[in-house]
């Protein structure tokens, strides 16, 4: 039997078969003062990582820390695409959407540190950011384990009428588990007010996509549910913010679930314990050319919506709201041991 | 005085959940159009309709975590596993999740889902429809273990889980469906375990579909008998002051022996009453095979009446 041809694909593995693709370029349809926010959300993320991985190195942070760096223009297309009262599912991978969403950027911080002050009181750490103000359900590290959660936040969203949607994000080594095809159909079969946005970072930690799956086109496994797809560049933040606008107007608009496969990628190693030694240094070195903060300043600096000294400040001002959040977190206290057992039960 | 089933018994529990709270709502496999594997649901979607009463496909792992999920989203879910055999197919969702989310979110976040699961051996099912998981399940903290075992148990113990703000497990006994008994108007509680025999020379601590069993044990050996009702949290004093009074005991679990619920109660009767005992410990558990088609080798794998019977007596020797 001879193999399917292979859909065309800008990214995937094919991408990395012949190159990465050009830089994002181009205009940004944006007033200046939007495009500046972006900009904003993006640093805000690369810098409290960049912190947190330098704190790690200084043990003020312990247990799995997983970077974003990279994947910044994801969570920053897609947040500016939800409303207060719709629900977000997320990864072990979720600083940025924590933070995004809403969550002080000191409670982050200090729930890395463990500390009672932190957004999950120190019980959490990285990998599960909690916060109920902003709708964050967290925070779930075990791959594919979100996915459930938010068809069922969306059913009873669904039950009660209400047009809210459940944005249900998680990396591309999901769709290998049986929790990403039960949801899947479950959400189509009911057509469930949820977005999932999938991104495929190209590696489920060390294993790149093509060596797992026999058909590497995500978008083709959502269709066989029945399911709407968007396929989009994950480094531009205009091509991740107006997917995920399209995709929560058609949740909204109660027409069913929707799939998205942003394409992404991730500058650093999958874990702070992972030597990456997995894929070659030319092709993160390739990747870095698209990078989502650098070539979307360039962009608008070329339209003349930013300047040098305005990205600068910009980034000050990110600065001392990292210096801030380390402060708040060092400041904050332990737990008294006495209570280990508290919120094990409701009572 | 009318007698019900204990099939009866929970439909009556289930149909009034429904229509006591908007948001009650079961989903499971089979519920509705077949009208429950046990037909515990039937009638049920022809009155609450089809958003309430959720045909799922068999997909355990979505259509638990979706009950999860419905829970956090406000929602007062009732799932329905088919069997506790299938359960470990939603394992990853009971475990990773349902038990754990409150903790791990410093106390934000409550998982008001009730699970429920029929369980158990001995209608020649043979191994993979014939597990007892209630004592393994009972082994994590964050969720509570109902096994109700009495008419009164499998009508009330639905409308207490749901009434609990954390993920409440249910198993149910399809060896005990066709038992009869009258319904009183008691008070079902899912925290304490209760005396179902007074007696003086033995303490029989069982729960689920042995309560029966060693109800008519006790009959040879005056034996006081205490169905623990809950799994967990346990509640050991009752059964402590049954111990100190009898200073014997004997458990009875359905589960296998090993590393069982059984275990872990003659443990703490050891950590707590070790000196009011009279003899040592003794318990009948499920033999460690499993559970095999032809019926004389399911019930010689089974505790039994005449082997409870044995046990409690040997502590007398």
């Amino acid at each position: 039997m001879s193999a399917l041809p292979r859909p065309p694909d800008k990214g995937g593995s094919e991408l990395r078969e012949r190159g990465v693709a050009p830089p994002p370029a181009g205009p940004v349809p944006y007033p200046a003062e939007l495009s500046l926010r972006f900009l904003s959300d993006m640093l805000r993320i690369r810098r409290l990582e960049e912190k947190s991985a330098e704190l790690y190195g200084a043990g003020k942070i312990r247990g799995f820390l997983h970077l974003y760096i990279g994947e910044e223009a994801v969570a920053a297309g897609a947040m500016r695409a939800l409303a207060a009262e719709d629900n977000v599912v997320a990864t072990y991978r979720e600083h940025g959407h924590a933070l995004l969403r809403g969550v002080p950027m000191g409670r982050i911080m200090a729930e890395m540190y463990g500390k009672r002050e932190g957004c999950s009181r120190g019980r959490g750490g990285s990998m599960h950011l909690f916060d109920a103000a902003a709708r964050f359900y967290g925070g779930n590290a075990i791959v594919g384990g979100g996915l459930p959660l938010a068809v069922g936040l969306a059913l009873a969203n669904s039950l009660r009428k209400s047009s809210s949607v459940t944005a249900c994000f998680f990396g591309e080594g999901a769709v290998a588990e049986g929790a990403f095809h039960e949801s899947m159909n479950l959400a189509q079969l009911w057509r469930l007010p949820v977005a999932f946005f999938c991104e495929n970072n190209l590696y489920a930690m060390g294993t790149a996509l093509e060596r797992s799956e026999s058909q590497t086109d995500l978008c083709v496994k959502a269709a066989a549910f029945g399911m709407a797809t968007l396929k989009v560049d994950g480094m531009d933040v205009v091509e991740t913010h107006e997917a995920a606008k399209r995709a929560c107007a058609h949740v909204r608009e109660g027409k069913g679930p929707i799939f998205v496969e942003f394409q992404t990628y991730r500058f650093r190693a999958h874990s702070m314990f992972d030597p990456d030694l997995y894929r070659d240094k030319a092709e993160i070195e390739q990747w870095k050319t698209r990078g989502p903060i650098h070539t979307f300043s360039a962009r608008l600096k070329a339209q003349g919506d930013l300047t040098e000294a305005q990205f600068l400040e910009l980034d000050r001002a990110v600065m001392r709201e990292v210096e801030e959040a380390v402060a708040f977190a060092e400041a904050g206290t332990w737990e008294p041991v006495e209570d280990l057992a508290r919120d094990v039960y409701t009572r | 005085m009318t007698l019900i089933t204990y099939r009866e018994a929970l439909r009556m529990g289930l149909y009034e959940a429904l229509e006591k709270d908007e948001r009650v709502f079961l989903m499971g496999e089979d519920v509705g159009k077949y009208g429950g594997t046990y037909a515990v649901s039937k009638g049920m979607l022809e009155k609450f309709g089809p958003q309430r009463v959720r045909d799922t496909p068999l997909s355990e792992l979505a259509f638990v975590g979706a009950g999860i999920g419905a829970a956090l989203g406000g929602m007062r879910p009732i799932v329905e596993l088919m069997t506790v055999n299938f359960s470990l197919l939603a394992l990853d969702q009971i475990v990773n999740t349902a038990a754990i989310l409150r903790h791990m979110s410093g106390g934000q976040f409550s998982v008001p889902v009730v699970i429920r699961m029929s369980t158990g051996a001995g209608r020649q099912l043979a191994a993979q429809h014939s597990h007892s998981f209630e004592g393994w399940y009972a082994h994590i903290p964050g969720i509570r273990i109902a096994t109700p075992a009495t008419i009164d148990d499998a009508h009330g113990m639905l409308g207490a889980a749901l009434a609990d703000p954390d993920p409440v497990l249910v198993f149910e006994y399809p060896a005990l469906f066709e038992a009869k008994g009258e319904l009183s108007a008691e008070n079902v509680d899912i925290s304490s375990a209760k005396i179902r025999r007074a007696g003086s020379k033995v303490t029989l601590i069982t729960y689920g579909a042995c309560l029966p069993k060693t109800l008519q044990a006790a009959e040879e050996v005056d034996g006081e008998v205490i169905d623990l009702r809950v799994l967990r949290p346990l509640d050991m004093q009752t059964v402590l002051n049954s111990v100190r009074k009898t200073r014997r005991a004997v458990v009875i679990d359905e589960g296998w022996r090993s590393g069982s619920l059984a275990a872990e109660i003659m443990a703490r009767i050891m950590e707590q009453a070790f000196y009011d005992l009279d003899a040592p410990l003794a318990r009948v558990c499920r033999e460690e095979v499993p559970i095999p088609y032809a019926r004389h080798l399911e019930e010689a794998a089974l505790p039994q009446p005449e082997k409870i019977v044995a046990a409690a007596k040997a502590l007398f020797a």
